[in-house]
């Protein structure tokens, strides 16, 4: 086996540290090894988008990358969005009313892809969602209820600022 | 899946990574930006004995102009910050465009230039574009350096010139020529899924209006970029009319390339996609070309 090695990161504003073997995905790290299990594994060859993070302020596939190379760096999980148990996120809060979400799996995931994307245009179209959309698989929704709530989100984003 | 074991080492510098490379032997890697390789390892496809890791060498990610017109792209130059740099956009319109139909969002904000383009992958949007472009390649060893035109770079499925020894370092762009269009079309099933069949086309016009020279590369219908020269020699000498680009398209697609076929798309599928996809790429260059 290969040696472990000390990986020191930030997540969520926290800085934490574990041991690790090199080969440890930096979704795996995420979930076994800090315990932030909001970030969820579906194929692990970034096609399903389920295990987006963002690092660096960008969204990322954790399962596309190593946790040794996330020593000092900023990552962002799911569970860096709501203030507190009942103070969601505007993005959480409309995937909340607008029925954006069914099982969940992937839902994580495309908070994580739609943060940065609503950053960077805050005041996006359909087609645009769409197409921000189109590297996170969804099988229950159909997106219909996505699309809505990402919109939602965008407008009340806007209105706060 | 998860990856095998393996060594993982983070060079600080370029000259540190050849000597790694040197050191590691044959069966080490290099890691770029992980978006090809990276799956291939939890599939265990690759179980490389060592990792050298390129992402702490900073001097590898830029985006230059080169004093002449063209510009310089590090290696190591994450694909979104191509896709969104304005120089690019002034210098290589046809990169440009092509950036934002490599994978999805997330995947460029890791991948990289040089990554992409030593992968060689068959069916991806770079080594396309860089054959279109005639970019020019360094690639850097312990001895040296050399210069490899896109167009020797790649030999095959996956397969490149670069040695055992070699790092490629950068990319070296020209700046597009007076009265050139340029366009790239590709069909996927679903957007930023690897495309059933794609085109890079550049076209110029002389004083006359006639065609004076073009390239024609396709993804995904041979093992690796592929040109169509006997279809270009078709075009030149000859003013850009639409009967002219359907009997280009028409040669392209029937005698030049090499579709394999794949669960999304028979061979038959791919050549007539490549047909109607040429006819709309040498229409939208020669629309370019005229302005």
């Amino acid at each position: 086996m290969t040696d472990q090695q000390r990986v020191t990161l930030t997540v969520n504003g926290t800085q934490r540290s574990a041991d690790v073997d090199p080969r440890t995905l930096l979704s795996d790290f995420l979930r076994h090894e800090l315990g932030l299990t909001g970030t969820h594994v579906g194929c692990e060859h970034g096609v399903c988008g389920a295990c987006t993070v963002m690092f660096d302020g960008q969204a990322v596939r954790s399962c596309l990358m190593l946790a040794v190379q996330a020593e000092a760096h900023h990552i962002e999980t799911v569970e860096g969005l709501a203030q507190g148990e009942t103070d969601l996120h505007p993005l959480q809060q409309a995937f909340w009313e607008t029925h954006g979400l069914q099982c969940g799996f992937c839902t994580a995931g495309i908070m994580m892809t739609m943060i940065p994307f609503l950053r960077d245009n805050p005041d996006p179209g359909e087609h645009e969602i769409r197409e921000a959309l189109s590297g996170n698989l969804c099988r229950c929704t159909g997106y219909q209820h996505i699309v809505e709530a990402v919109q939602l989100a965008a407008t009340r984003l806007a209105t706060a600022k | 899946m998860k990856p095998a074991p393996f060594k993982y080492l983070s060079p600080k510098s370029l000259e540190q990574a050849l000597e790694m490379v040197r050191d590691e032997g044959p069966d080490a890697k290099l890691l770029a930006g992980g978006q090809s390789l990276i799956p291939a390892m939890n599939f265990r496809l690759l179980q490389p004995s060592a990792l050298i890791d390129l992402n702490q060498i900073p001097s590898l990610s830029y985006i230059r102009p080169d004093g002449k017109g063209g510009l310089r792209i590090g290696a190591m130059t994450r694909q979104s910050s191509v896709e969104h740099d304005l120089l690019v956009r002034e210098v290589s319109p046809l990169l440009h465009q092509t950036m934002p139909r490599i994978a999805h969002r997330q995947i460029r904000n890791r991948g990289t230039m040089g990554g992409s383009l030593v992968h060689a992958d068959p069916a991806a949007e770079l080594p396309v574009v860089a054959t279109a472009l005639r970019c020019q390649f360094k690639l850097r060893s312990l001895e040296g350096e050399r210069w490899v035109a896109a167009q020797d770079f790649f030999v095959g499925m996956f397969t490149t010139v670069t040695g055992p020894n070699e790092i490629l370092e950068e990319i070296a762009i020209e700046p597009t020529p007076p009265r050139t269009g340029w366009a790239f079309l590709e069909v996927a099933r679903r957007s930023g899924d690897y495309a059933m069949a794609g085109v890079a086309a550049m076209l110029s016009l002389d004083a006359d209006g006639r065609m004076s020279d073009a390239r024609l590369v396709y993804l995904n219908v041979g093992d690796g970029p592929v040109e169509t020269p006997e279809a270009v020699a078709r075009l030149i000498g000859l003013p850009p009319e639409d009967e002219t680009f359907a009997e280009a398209a028409r040669i392209a697609s029937e005698t030049e390339i090499m579709p394999f076929g794949n669960i999304h798309a028979t061979p038959e599928y791919q050549r007539h996609l490549a047909e109607v996809l040429t006819r709309r790429a040498l229409a939208q260059a020669a629309e370019r070309a005229q302005v």
